[in-house]
């Protein structure tokens, strides 16, 4: 093992240039961007706990869909025991959330989600697309 | 002559046990319940959602009122290119729309006639059983209709469907829209549609849009599994007839001719 020393070289320099993302963000002071949300009404609380539907209101959209489509269900009834009339994507949600484009899109472009539902459903508001 | 070795003998005994075994008997098709050409087995309790067309009343040839309430409510596209076309409610001649009611010595007043047709809600639908995603379905108060969702457009439907009342979108409806009614969605590319009986407007509590628009009183619309019902009193002391009965399909659209 002549060349140790070098080999140690190169791969401190290999890492280091790796890793340089890291480093200059953190000496840089910056983090990743996160998405600026509208959220486009007053109301302080949404049908479920906020933190909750972060995570799961795709799931919560997709128990309605079935239940609406399928088993004929009008009414949702949350966790907290509150009654929502309507379980309707364009008309609950996009009731609060006015602004589409500054919320549900802006969170789905950042992580790269492109959910069809607007391919049919109409966004209040924009008929003529 | 054939001359069957016992080897060979013996393969084919083998094969024919295992279909045997695996298969059903001439006897159990016919004989069980997958083949029902009957109405004897019809639903008529409960709810069972249908529709009377009184076609001596809707005599204008070129009154397309309901049509167009229809297809304004329910988003459908117009397109001229008659293999793109999209039709939930459309009008046919008695011929086309009766082929095995009709002869050569009708009347005047039956062979000149067109009549609305639509998707009939059959009780035994053909659709449902062919639709490999469970997308077509049949509610509980016998409303056969979509789940857009689940449709991946194999068009199974299309060609199971007796009555041609299913519509595949070779392309974006939304550009053949002139106005979109927000109250209900469109439909995207690559899926099939059809009548959905105004379920959207039963929930609350309309009639359907083809019955309000008709100016002549022509459709009548009920529950068959309740005595007092407006069609259960059209269907009484009047003949009537369904679209191609003898398939067994039990339709929920009946006709006065």
């Amino acid at each position: 093992m002549h060349d140790a020393m070098k080999v140690i070289i190169g791969l401190v320099i290999f890492l280091g240039l790796v890793t340089a993302p890291f480093w200059f963000n953190t000496v840089g002071g910056t983090s990743a961007r996160q998405p600026e949300l509208v959220v486009g009404t007053d109301v302080k609380e949404c049908i479920e706990p906020t933190g909750w539907m972060r995570a799961y209101h795709m799931d919560l959209l997709n128990q309605w869909r079935d239940e609406v489509v399928r088993e004929g269900k009008k009414d949702f009834v949350s966790s907290t025991g509150k009654t929502w009339e309507h379980m309707k994507l364009t008309g609950t949600c996009l009731d609060c959330h006015t602004q589409k484009d500054k919320f549900c899109d802006r969170c789905h472009d950042y992580s790269g989600v492109k959910p069809y539902c607007w391919d049919c459903h109409i966004v209040p508001g924009k008929e003529g697309k | 002559m054939m001359d069957v070795k016992r080897r060979e003998f013996l393969r084919l005994a083998g094969l024919g046990a295992t279909l045997g075994i695996g298969g059903k008997t001439l006897y159990e098709v016919v004989k069980g319940d997958e083949v029902l050409a009957s109405t004897a087995h019809e639903t008529h309790e409960g709810t069972r959602w249908a529709m009377v067309i009184d076609t001596r009343k809707c005599v204008v040839h070129d009154c397309e009122d309901c049509i167009a309430a229809c297809h304004k409510t329910h988003n459908v596209p117009t397109f001229e290119d008659p293999k793109r076309v999209i039709k939930w409610i459309w009008r046919e001649e008695f011929k086309g729309a009766f082929p095995d009611q009709n002869h050569m010595f009708m009347g005047d007043e039956v062979t000149d006639k067109t009549v609305p047709i639509l998707c009939n809600h059959c009780d035994n639908p053909p659709c449902v059983k062919v639709c490999p995603t469970g997308a077509t379905f049949k509610r509980k108060d016998g409303i056969v209709t979509m789940d857009m969702h689940r449709c991946i457009g194999c068009r199974y439907c299309v060609v199971g469907c007796p009555y041609g009342a299913r519509s595949f979108n070779w392309s974006d409806p939304r550009e053949a829209i002139k106005d979109i009614d927000p109250a209900f969605p469109t439909r995207c590319k690559g899926v099939v549609e059809k009548c959905n009986f105004c379920a959207d407007r039963l929930s609350l509590d309309k009639d359907p849009a083809c019955m309000e628009a008709c100016p002549y009183k022509a459709i009548t619309f009920g529950n068959l599994g309740d005595k007092e019902s407006p069609v259960r009193a059209a269907l009484k002391g009047k003949y009537t007839i369904r679209r191609k009965q003898g398939l067994g399909t039990g339709p929920s659209v009946f006709y006065i001719v």
